[in-house]
């Protein structure tokens, strides 16, 4: 097995920034009680104008009046460790994301698919560029052995346990991860590197250190098993994205929404799977509003999601600020990619109908785009039905009915023509005992005046008080 | 003028033809009725273009003209857009008629959305037909539907009031419906891209 380790050094400031608008303005996490604010974390602005994490905030201020600050949340932290996992299972079905800020994959099982290491660990860097992460990466053996190896310098790769083990030996004690303080302790003692240590009495070292010290060492060079608790992808997807400050247009809302649709789409292209509905939550001071999105086919092209979702929220009036927002979806079917003939005559760059069809939907309102059955029953205004979605077979209408007129009126209105001429007729129709929408009409084929062809009703047995109810056209 | 356009490319595009001269090639869609394909000079409705009709009223055979190319195109596989449709499209007579009621999509839309909508299914090119009822289009709206028909690469109708004839139109086609000698409804062409206008009238075998 190879294991490969990205570590996240700033994942909690990566997972600020890349929501922010402006991600170059000077700006830094703080934490702890009201009179004793530290900064947990600060950006490369803010390094540069001398603040520093740990730094107090009051000096902080001193240093850099304009300072913007977020206050720092462990949970987010672990939250985009999660999501993270669930992107890495892209490249790999082992993921663990057991340790605190990084992650572990097994990659050789992926060379077949995804190519050599030199490709992967490209592709991973690029998406996590676009991801907005910053990164190190590490590769070898074992999987605690990526992890000291990408701490030590960011791409470092061995894929040889023999060459590792040489590696691992001239490791300082300090950077080795070992548990607890361990490492500062051995460093006070005056051991210098890994195999200073190893060439120690175990005996010793345990009565000293404890058993986890040991363990920690033989995991590291492959000498026993790691067992690592496995990231499996959860069947929902539920993103929370504080806002910091109260929004009041929808434009404002705009750029972190187009994150969040882009995160549900990484989500989704990782499942294999698509979305069918989903909601997005506008939490307000108080209480939230939903604005609901359906679509009537599983999608997930990103900029697709993102324009429906824009074109559903600009409908939205908002009566109150905004201060976050929430992407759920529950159902997440199976997405279906549209198949295309190999000798398809139209253009590539032409939108295909469910494109079209979710625009129209997201401006005209969900039952606009609809298709037409009929159904057996003889009364006109029945005989026809509206179908939503994508039904394969459309049954037949029922046989040997005298012609039909093709455009229906939705009401029967009188009709008034001092001219009208009997073309044929009549038609007795009486039906609909059975639902209490009783009908018992005369219907004859006219001529209007203008020429047009009129389908219309009298009371049965009378030439006269005439109702249009469809044209020939 | 500051640009010098190539006579070959106009011939072309058939935005100019010689005189006296029937074009050699059908270049048109058939319309399904065979007196009216001999009678329009691309041998049927203008490929990627918006066509024109005028109606002295609602119900004078628009449909029966219509929907024998709707119901090819529909077979072939193609999807058949109704935008805004001013009745209720009725599905056994448009069954009866041979379209393909799976792939007959129907668009509804408010007075306001439905340029819109028209002009979205007329672009997109995942349409075969498109047809609409602009109402208050004025030339310019008439201008971005035909473009929109011709970039989408579908066969677009715009079933317009008669009184709209007197006005110019950007359309590839139009025809306005009229009574004729027996007082049945005919079709006269107004205008045709690739020909001058025949002066015959057209009358629809059956209604």
């Amino acid at each position: 097995m190879l294991w490969a380790c990205v570590l996240l050094p700033q994942l909690a400031l990566d997972a600020v920034l890349r929501r922010c608008p402006d991600p170059q303005a000077p700006l830094a996490l703080v934490s702890g009680p009201a009179q004793l604010r530290t900064l947990q974390a600060v950006n490369a602005a803010a390094a540069a104008a001398g603040v520093r994490a740990g730094m107090r905030l009051t000096a902080a201020h001193a240093l850099l009046p304009g300072l913007a600050l977020v206050e720092h949340d462990p949970q987010a932290e672990a939250r985009w460790q999660r999501f993270l996992a669930a992107w890495a299972y892209r490249h790999s079905s082992l993921v663990s994301a057991q340790w605190p800020g990084c992650i572990v994959l097994e990659v050789r099982a992926s060379f077949a698919l995804l190519g050599p290491w030199p490709r992967i660990e490209a592709r991973l860097r690029e998406e996590l560029a676009l991801l907005g992460f910053s990164h190190r990466i590490g590769l070898a053996p074992t999987p605690r052995a990526a992890q000291v190896l990408a701490g030590l310098r960011d791409g470092l790769a061995v894929t040889q346990p023999a060459a590792m083990a040489t590696l691992l030996d001239r490791v300082p004690v300090a950077r080795a991860r070992l548990p607890d303080d361990a490492g500062e302790r051995l460093r006070h003692m005056g051991i210098g590197d890994l195999r200073t240590l190893r060439a120690l009495p175990r005996d010793a070292l345990r009565r000293r250190f404890g058993l986890p010290l040991l363990d920690h060492l033989d995991r590291l060079y492959g000498q026993a098993d790691d067992p690592l608790a496995y990231y499996a992808p959860p069947d929902h997807f539920d993103v929370r994205l504080e806002l910091g400050y109260e929004v009041e247009s929808h434009t404002a809302l705009l750029f972190p929404l187009r994150r969040l649709v882009g995160d549900l789409c990484t989500y989704l292209s990782v499942r294999d799977g698509g979305v069918q509905r989903f909601v997005l939550r506008l939490e307000h001071e108080e209480g939230h509003s939903d604005v609901a999105v359906g679509l009537l086919a599983a999608e997930r092209e990103p900029a697709l999601l993102f324009e429906l979702v824009r074109n559903r929220l600009e409908q939205v009036r908002l009566e109150r600020p905004v201060v976050a927002l929430r992407l759920l979806a529950r159902e997440l079917p199976s997405f279906v990619p549209a198949a295309r003939d190999l000798f398809d005559p139209r253009t590539r760059q032409q939108q295909p109908w469910p494109q079209l069809r979710e625009r129209l939907r997201a401006r005209l309102g969900d039952t606009a785009v609809h298709r037409i059955a009929p159904t057996c029953d003889p009364r006109p205004e029945r005989a026809w039905r509206p179908l939503q979605g994508d039904e394969a077979r459309i049954g037949d209408a029922a046989p040997g009915l005298p012609p039909r007129p093709a455009w229906l009126l939705p009401q029967p209105v009188p009709l008034r023509d001092p001219r009208l001429r009997i073309v044929s007729g009549p038609e007795r129709l009486e039906s609909g005992w059975w639902d209490g929408d009783d009908a018992r009409r005369d219907y004859y084929v006219l001529e209007t005046s203008q020429g047009q062809r009129a389908w219309a009703f009298a009371p049965p047995g009378e030439q006269g008080g005439w109702m249009l109810h469809g044209w020939f056209a | 003028m500051g640009t010098v356009v190539a006579l070959d490319s106009l011939l072309a595009a058939q935005t100019l033809w010689h005189a006296g001269r029937a074009s050699a090639a059908a270049l048109g869609e058939p319309t399904g009725h065979a007196a009216l394909d001999a009678l329009l000079p691309q041998g049927g409705w203008p490929r990627h273009a918006l066509s024109e009709l005028l109606l002295p009223a609602d119900g004078v055979g628009e449909l029966a003209l219509l929907l024998p190319t709707l119901a090819r195109l529909s077979q072939a596989g193609a999807t058949v857009a109704v935008v805004a449709p001013p009745y209720v499209p009725y599905a056994p007579a448009w069954q009866a008629a041979g379209v393909a009621l799976e792939r007959l999509e129907i668009v509804q839309a408010t007075p306001r959305d439905a340029l819109w909508a028209f002009e979205q299914c007329l672009r997109s090119g995942a349409c075969g037909a498109v047809l609409g009822w602009p109402r208050q289009a004025d030339a310019q709206a008439l201008r971005r539907l035909q473009v929109a028909a011709d970039s989408g690469q579908c066969l677009g109708f715009a079933l317009r009031d008669r009184r709209h004839a007197a006005n110019p139109s950007p359309a590839a086609l139009r025809l306005e419906a009229v009574r004729d000698a027996h007082g049945g409804n005919a079709w006269q062409v107004r205008k045709c891209r690739g020909g001058p206008a025949p002066a015959r009238a057209f009358a629809l075998a059956t209604r």
